[in-house]
């Protein structure tokens, strides 16, 4: 059976072009290749692999049930509750069902065994196929705010042996802790302005604390200024690619088209960044990673 | 009658914090007596998400009847209802201007939260 490994395109910083990497590269790939949107808030990779979707399953987290006749309104579950999901009022528990992280700990801190589970639906994992890439999204139902246990459904969903591009959603809170963790390597895409410099150096610390090996692609690299790149240096992160700002892959985009295969000329690029992630994923001594 | 009013200070004499679930004190008082406690709300003011149902859990913990506040959003009134709290929407001034309101009856019972989540 071949190696799985794994590519997360994250980003500090919104908008800087992590779908457009993300679905590039997968189709530069050679070998058995997924593409899995972890932007489970919105993912838009299907706007440009245009999958057919073959599959759709629920996602779920438990939620509890108090049973009112063995509830004695001791309110220990209430205290248990780091999210603030439970009260307890005139001695009657109330639950708030979309403030539950599903953790189960009301459950463990009832006396008196009166809390059992039930399913809450968060959302849902499809899967297809786009040509020859596996296609797998995860899509949170509006309104609910939690998005880690669907992300996590979208990574188990995904093929056991090949390459797994992991497109992840932007910041550096727990989706993308979700999204990243468990990876082999970490590309982040930043943009040369003061805005893309801040982000990046919160999502350097963050994959750095995860210890996954990573690298930067800066995108539209001839805008802005150079302290991303003094940057990098001085912290010796590799720059895996700098991608010019051309007004065609913009239009691209905006039509849903793949840069790859409408630019030959941008086909290069996404190759390299290929070489380069293989090139440090073998390097003898490992990647920098951990400090 | 006991009634919690929200505060931005620990006073009589502070303004009515429009916010409930992250008011800065809520500040108990007895209509009857003019008997009056302040309580700090800093727990909830720093709570990342149900600051509303917690307020809510310690107004009915305080003992009050009725709450006096600027406004509330629909998680802490379903505690609050649940708890039997009339709750009194709306408010300005100073926390003894409000009390004065509700007492000559200028503040009546909201029967639905006047804000949506997450307002501020």
């Amino acid at each position: 059976m071949r190696e799985r490994r794994i590519i997360a395109i994250a980003s500090g910083k919104g908008g800087t072009g992590k779908t457009t990497i993300a679905v590039n590269l997968a189709a530069v790939m050679e070998g058995p290749v997924a593409y899995v949107d972890c932007d489970v808030e919105e993912p838009n990779g299907h706007i440009f692999l245009k999958p057919a979707i073959t599959a759709a399953n629920s996602v779920a987290i438990p939620v509890p049930i108090v049973d009112k006749e063995k509830c004695t309104g001791c309110a220990r579950c209430v205290t248990a509750c780091r999210y603030n999901a439970l009260a307890c009022v005139k001695g009657r528990v109330l639950v708030f069902t979309e403030l539950c992280h599903g953790c189960g700990g009301c459950m463990l801190a009832c006396p008196e065994h009166a809390i059992s589970e039930c399913d809450h639906e968060i959302g849902v994992v499809e899967t297809g196929r786009a040509n020859d890439i596996c296609f797998v999204q995860g899509r949170l139902k509006i309104g609910v705010a939690m998005s880690p246990p669907l992300i996590r459904a979208a990574k188990a969903a995904s093929p056991s042996e090949g390459t797994v591009i992991l497109d992840a959603p932007p910041g550096t809170s727990c989706p993308v802790i979700a999204a990243v963790k468990d990876s082999d390597f970490v590309v982040l895409v930043t943009e040369p302005t003061p805005f893309g410099l801040h982000d990046l150096t919160l999502a350097v610390d963050t994959v750095r604390q995860i210890g996954i090996p990573f690298g930067v692609v800066v995108n539209r690299c001839d805008i802005g200024d150079d302290r991303v790149t003094d940057y990098c240096q001085r912290e010796e992160i590799p720059i895996l690619i700098e991608i010019p700002d051309d007004r065609r892959i913009a239009e691209a985009y905006s039509r849903g088209c793949m840069a790859v295969e409408s630019l030959p000329d941008v086909r290069p690029f996404f190759l390299q960044l290929d070489l380069r992630i293989r090139d440090l994923l073998s390097a003898p001594n490992g990647v920098q990673s951990a400090t | 009658m006991k009634v919690v009013v929200t505060a931005s200070g620990q006073s009589l004499d502070a303004q009515v914090d429009p916010r409930f679930g992250r008011a800065a004190y809520l500040i108990v008082v007895d209509t009857e007596t003019g008997a009056w406690s302040a309580h700090d709300n800093v727990q909830n003011l720093n709570a990342a998400q149900g600051a509303g149902i917690q307020a809510a859990d310690t107004v009915s913990r305080l003992g009050a009847e009725a709450l006096i506040t600027g406004h509330c959003g629909p998680n802490a009134f379903r505690t609050l209802a649940s708890a039997g709290i009339k709750v009194m929407v709306g408010a300005q001034g100073t926390v003894s201007e409000a009390i004065e309101a509700f007492k000559s009856g200028a503040l009546t019972p909201t029967d639905a939260p006047n804000v949506a989540g997450h307002w501020t």
